[in-house]
């Protein structure tokens, strides 16, 4: 797969425009996904918001997002949100309100089990 | 890749922290549970750790963590777990917070050869965590070579923590270990079920 690098003199605060902080709750898991892929669009982005926007079409978590782009986890966020923001792609809210939600746990709990 | 093709169709991911001190087989884990090959996210740090991260002349492991490795399993159609190992050495401990936000539990791994080693782990999720977690002995060639109460007296671990041994190249072990974890935090977080619908999927 093709990753491209940032060139190694582009500071992360280059592509951010200084940003550090995101509108949505983007954790290392949260998925992302594009609700509709324009090509035309794509090629109309910047190369960093490009390959996350083309990642994003098979639906990945932002830790995959970053890794998969080679773009550090902070830069992606703030990426992914502006992306989020314009409606380009779509930032998953958790479906269970809390991560010890009883049935997310019994389902995760029964998915391994399985495994086991 | 996690199935996207229905707008409608809303997928659910959850976390699980793998901490434990530098080699005690956290990438192992991992890789043993993944359906995809270990993803790690080396741009989070540009120096390599190698003169910090002295291996073990008789250790297997020929690779070493630099920042994190990841990795998922897919449970159910719309239910993707993803297990993420925690960078071992101090100087990435602020990822640990990040790391640990949203985390349904974490398994602090240990290798009874270097206990010191998962201290401080033992420690962040005693003090500086609300993650329940679980303490897993790595037995590795499969060989449990200390009683877990001797154990625990050496890690002080509280009597309340959940304590286990396994191979971590296992992938049924490492499946049984992390059924412990959840159900740790089932235990811990017990409470009455609050009415909450979930959340209704975007249109």
């Amino acid at each position: 797969m093709a990753t491209p690098r940032t060139h190694p003199k582009v500071r992360p605060y280059v592509l951010t425009g200084g940003r550090t902080v995101t509108r949505h709750r983007l954790l290392v898991h949260t998925l992302v996904t594009v609700p509709y892929y324009d090509p035309g669009l794509a090629a109309a982005m910047l190369p960093e918001a490009r390959t996350l926007y083309e990642q994003a079409r098979d639906g990945c978590s932002v830790a995959e997002l970053s890794a998969l782009s080679g773009l550090s986890l902070g830069v992606t966020r703030v990426i992914v949100s502006d992306l989020a923001a314009a409606q380009r792609v779509r930032v998953h809210a958790e479906t269970y309100g809390s991560p010890f939600d009883r049935r997310l746990l019994e389902r995760v709990r029964d998915g391994l089990r399985a495994l086991a | 890749m996690v199935s996207a093709h229905s707008p409608e169709h809303s997928t659910t991911t959850a976390k699980i922290v793998v901490a434990g001190g530098f080699g005690a087989g956290k990438t192992t884990l991992v890789s043993a549970i993944s359906e995809i090959p270990p993803i790690n996210t080396e741009a989070w740090m540009t120096t390599a750790g190698t003169l910090d991260d002295p291996l073990e002349p008789d250790s297997d492991k020929s690779t070493t963590t630099v920042a994190m490795d990841f990795g998922r399993r897919t449970l159910a159609d719309d239910l993707v777990l993803y297990l993420f190992g925690t960078p071992g050495q101090q100087r990435f401990w602020p990822m640990w917070d990040d790391l640990c936000r949203g985390a349904s539990g974490a398994l602090v791994l240990v290798d009874t050869r270097h206990l010191d080693r998962s201290f401080a782990a033992v420690n962040y999720f005693e003090n500086d965590s609300t993650v329940p977690f679980v303490v897993g002995v790595n037995m590795f060639h499969g060989e449990q070579t200390h009683r877990l109460d001797a154990v625990r007296q050496a890690l002080s671990l509280h009597e309340s923590v959940p304590l286990c041994a396994f191979d971590a190249r296992d992938r049924a072990q490492v499946a049984g270990a992390l059924v412990g974890v959840v159900e740790h935090s089932m235990a811990r977080t017990a409470r009455p079920a609050p009415p909450r619908p979930m959340a209704p999927a975007l249109r």
